[in-house]
C-alpha cells in the first residue's frame, strides 16, 4: 500500500483512521481480495483527501453524496466492496437524508464517519453533532441546536451494523473497520476523531471511551447502549437482514 | 469612515447596516467569512431584530430565508459554487413566488474538477432563475451594492431575489480601504421592508400554489415585466446612491473611452480594474482603446452596450465562465444586444477558469493582437496550456 504527503493538520484524528484502514486493506488483500475490488468513496470536508492519500479505486464525490454514489455503485456492479468516508458535516448536515435512505435500503456498503464535530475544512462552524452551547464560528454565542444522535439515526433507519470507533484506538478501530467491511449488509462505524484545530478532543476522549463489553442482543439493548451517558466503543448491534442486492435479486452471497 | 478591511467584512458590515431579519447560511469556501463575520455581529447584539443560523446545507439556507422571507423578514444569504447550485431549485422558487431575497455570491469555480478557486461559472448557471444579478469590481462597490440589492430587490416595481457577485479570495480575502457606510446614510436610503403579500396573522394568503396550463405562463411573462421594470430602478437608485455617497458606479454598465475607440474590451467583476489600468496606459501611447465594465449581467443591459459601442470596430469580450456546447454566455448576450444594428468584429476571449491567474501581460497581448488585426474574430482561450485529451 503506498501513500503521499497528506495535508491533514499535525495530530489530527484523520491519521489514526487512514493509518487503520490501510491496516485492514492489507489484511483484505492477504485473504484474497483484491485491490481492484474495493473502491473508497470520500466526500467534502478534511475527511475527504483520504481518497487522495490511498492506493485504491476511488471516486471524491460532491458535498454530502457519497451513500447515494454508493448505492448507484452497488446496483450496477453488485461485486464491488464499496466503502465510504465521510465527516459529520458532510454526513449528517449535507447528505443526511441519504444515511436515512441507504441505511433504510440496507445497501451491503460500509460507512466510516470521521466525527470531529465541526466544519474543519472551512475552519470551525458547528455541525449536526456540535454539542449545545459550544462556541465556535458560527455560532460565537454558542451552539443554540441540540446535537443528533447519529447512531441512533442510523439504528431507527434500519441500517444493519452498528459501531464506534475512536481514532485515538487504532487496534479496535481496525478491527471495527473489518467486520464492518466484512458485514453484508448496510454498516456505519462513527469515528469520534478529534480535530486539532477546531475541537481538540482528544484529552476528553482519552479519558471518556469506554469499551463495550458485549454488543446487544436486540434492538431496545443497543438503544440503551447508544443512548447511555458513557461513550461505548466497539460493535453496538448488528443483525442480518436481505441487502438491497439481495432483495433486488441482483447478489446472492 | 475609511478604513483597511477584507472583502467579506465589507460584505456582512454593510448587511448588518441594512437591518435584515434573517439570515441562514452554510459554510462553504470562500464564502464562509461573510456569514461568520454575522455570526460575530449577532453575538455581540450589533444585529437589532436579527436571527442568525447555520443551516443542515445550502438547499436548507435557501428553503428557511425563503420561509422568512414569505413572512416579509429581510433576508440574507450568502454562497458559492456547488452551494449555490444546490440553492438552485429554491431560488427559482423564490424568484417565481417574488421574494426579494438578497445573496451574496462569493464567485468559485464548479466541479469536477474540485476546486475552490475564482471563476464566474456558478453564478451565471443560474442566469434564467428571475434573480438581479450584479457583479463587482471592488470592495467598496461589494460594500455599497448590498443595500442596494435591498433597495433594488424590495421595490414593489421590482419584488426580485438580488445577486451580488464578488470574485472569491481575489475580492473577498483581499484587503482594500473601504469607505464603510454609516447608519444614518443607509436608513435614508433604505426604508423598512414592507410586503405586498406575506403570511401574517391579520391579513392570511396561501403563498405556492399550483398553476395550470391557463394560468402558469403570465406569472413567469410577469417575472420577465418584473426584471424588466428593474432596469429603471436600477436607474434612479444608482443616481440616488450617488446623491448619498458621491460614488457614481453607472447603473448597468460603465463605459470608459468607448466613444472613439477602435477596439472596446468588454468585462465584468474584478479583472475590470486591470483592464482599466491597461487601457488607460494604452490611451497615453495613443491607442484608441476603451473599457465596456457590465455590473448587471441580469438584467442584461442590450440598449446600453449598443450605445455604448456605437462608434467601436472591434469588441472583445472577456469572460470566466462557459456554456458548454454554445458560445461564452457574455458573448451571446452581447452578440445578440448587436444583432441587427451594428457589425463589429467580437472576440470572445475566455481565461481565468479555475483561478488560473491571468497576468496584466496577458491582457495586453489580447488587447493588441486585436488592435493590430493579428487575429480572426471568434472564440478563443488565452493562458490554456498546450494539452492532449485521450480518447480512447
Amino acid at each position: 500500500m503506498k501513500s503521499i504527503k497528506t495535508t491533514w493538520c499535525p495530530g489530527c484524528g484523520n491519521f489514526g483512521i487512514l493509518r487503520a484502514f490501510i491496516n485492514v486493506i492489507e489484511k483484505l488483500n492477504k485473504e484474497g481480495i483484491e485491490k481492484g475490488k474495493i473502491v473508497v468513496s470520500s466526500g467534502i470536508g478534511c475527511h475527504g483527501k483520504i481518497s487522495d492519500y490511498l492506493d485504491l479505486p476511488s471516486f471524491h464525490v460532491i458535498h454530502g453524496r457519497v451513500l447515494p454514489f454508493l448505492t448507484g455503485l452497488k446496483l450496477a456492479n453488485p461485486e464491488l466492496k464499496a466503502v465510504g468516508f465521510v465527516g459529520d458535516g458532510d454526513q449528517y448536515n449535507e447528505g443526511i437524508e441519504h444515511l436515512i435512505h441507504a441505511a433504510k435500503r440496507n445497501v451491503d456498503l460500509a460507512l466510516f464517519v470521521h466525527n470531529n464535530g465541526v466544519f474543519g475544512l472551512t475552519t470551525g462552524q458547528m455541525t449536526a453533532t456540535t454539542p449545545r452551547g459550544k462556541k465556535t464560528r458560527s455560532t460565537p454565542k454558542g451552539n443554540p441546536e441540540y446535537p443528533i444522535n447519529p447512531l441512533l439515526l442510523a439504528l431507527s433507519s434500519g441500517a444493519t451494523f452498528i459501531a464506534r470507533g475512536y481514532a485515538g484506538d487504532m487496534k479496535q478501530l481496525e478491527e471495527l473497520m473489518y467486520d464492518a467491511i466484512k458485514h453484508i449488509g448496510f454498516a456505519i462505524v462513527d469515528i469520534l476523531q478529534p480535530c486539532v484545530s477546531f475541537n481538540n478532543t482528544w484529552e476528553f476522549y482519552n479519558k471518556n471511551v469506554e469499551k463495550l463489553e458485549k454488543e446487544a442482543s436486540d434492538i431496545k439493548e443497543a438503544i440503551d447502549i447508544i443512548l447511555s451517558e458513557k461513550i461505548y466503543t466497539g460493535i453496538i448491534y448488528r443483525i442480518r437482514k436481505d441487502t438491497f442486492e439481495e432483495s433486488l435479486g441482483i447478489l446472492k452471497y | 469612515m475609511r478604513k483597511v478591511v477584507r472583502g467579506f467584512y465589507a460584505i456582512a458590515y454593510a448587511v448588518k447596516l441594512s437591518k435584515p431579519n434573517v439570515i441562514c447560511a452554510y459554510p462553504i469556501t470562500p464564502q464562509t467569512e461573510i456569514v461568520e463575520n454575522l455570526a460575530e455581529m449577532y453575538a455581540n447584539g450589533e444585529l437589532e431584530n436579527c436571527e442568525y443560523i447555520t443551516a443542515e446545507s445550502e438547499f436548507g439556507a435557501a428553503s428557511v430565508v425563503l420561509g422568512a422571507s414569505a413572512t416579509g423578514a429581510r433576508t440574507f444569504t450568502a454562497t458559492s459554487s456547488q452551494g449555490l447550485l444546490l440553492m438552485t431549485e429554491v431560488l427559482y422558487n423564490a424568484a417565481g413566488m417574488r421574494l426579494p431575497i438578497v445573496l451574496a455570491i462569493a464567485n468559485r469555480a464548479v466541479s469536477a474538477p474540485l476546486s475552490i478557486w475564482n471563476d464566474h461559472q456558478d453564478s451565471i448557471s443560474v442566469r434564467d432563475a428571475g434573480i438581479i444579478q450584479i457583479y463587482v469590481e471592488n470592495n467598496q462597490e461589494a460594500h455599497d451594492m448590498i443595500p442596494f440589492a435591498f433597495k433594488v430587490a424590495e421595490n414593489k416595481n421590482v419584488l426580485l431575489p438580488f445577486m451580488v457577485c464578488v470574485d472569491g479570495f481575489k475580492l473577498t480575502h483581499a484587503y482594500e480601504a473601504v469607505d464603510l457606510l454609516n447608519q444614518e446614510d443607509v436608513d435614508n436610503f433604505l426604508p423598512p421592508y414592507n410586503p405586498v403579500v406575506s403570511l401574517r396573522i391579520d391579513k392570511p394568503v396561501a403563498m405556492g400554489c399550483y398553476a395550470p396550463p391557463p394560468t402558469y405562463m403570465e406569472f413567469r411573462v410577469a417575472l420577465e415585466y418584473a426584471m424588466e421594470r428593474a432596469k429603471k430602478v436600477i436607474e434612479d437608485e444608482s443616481k440616488e446612491w450617488y446623491e448619498i455617497t458621491g460614488r457614481d458606479w453607472g447603473a448597468h454598465i460603465k463605459a470608459e473611452y468607448c466613444e472613439d475607440a477602435e477596439v472596446a474590451v468588454i468585462a465584468m467583476g474584478s479583472i475590470v480594474g486591470m483592464i482599466r489600468d491597461v487601457v488607460e496606459e494604452m490611451r497615453k501611447e495613443g491607442m484608441k482603446v476603451g473599457l465596456l465594465k457590465i455590473r448587471t449581467y441580469r438584467p442584461f443591459p442590450a440598449e446600453e452596450i449598443r450605445k455604448a459601442l456605437t462608434n467601436v470596430n472591434k469588441v472583445i469580450v472577456i469572460e470566466r465562465s462557459l456554456s458548454i456546447g454554445s458560445e461564452p454566455p457574455v458573448t451571446l448576450d452581447v452578440k445578440s444586444a448587436l444583432f441587427g444594428h451594428s457589425s463589429q468584429e467580437i472576440h470572445s476571449v475566455v481565461l481565468g477558469l479555475g483561478g488560473r491567474d491571468v497576468p496584466r501581460t496577458q491582457i495586453i497581448k489580447i488587447i493588441k493582437e486585436v488592435y493590430e488585426g493579428k487575429v480572426k474574430p471568434g472564440k478563443r482561450y488565452e493562458g490554456l496550456k498546450e494539452f492532449e485529451e485521450v480518447i480512447p
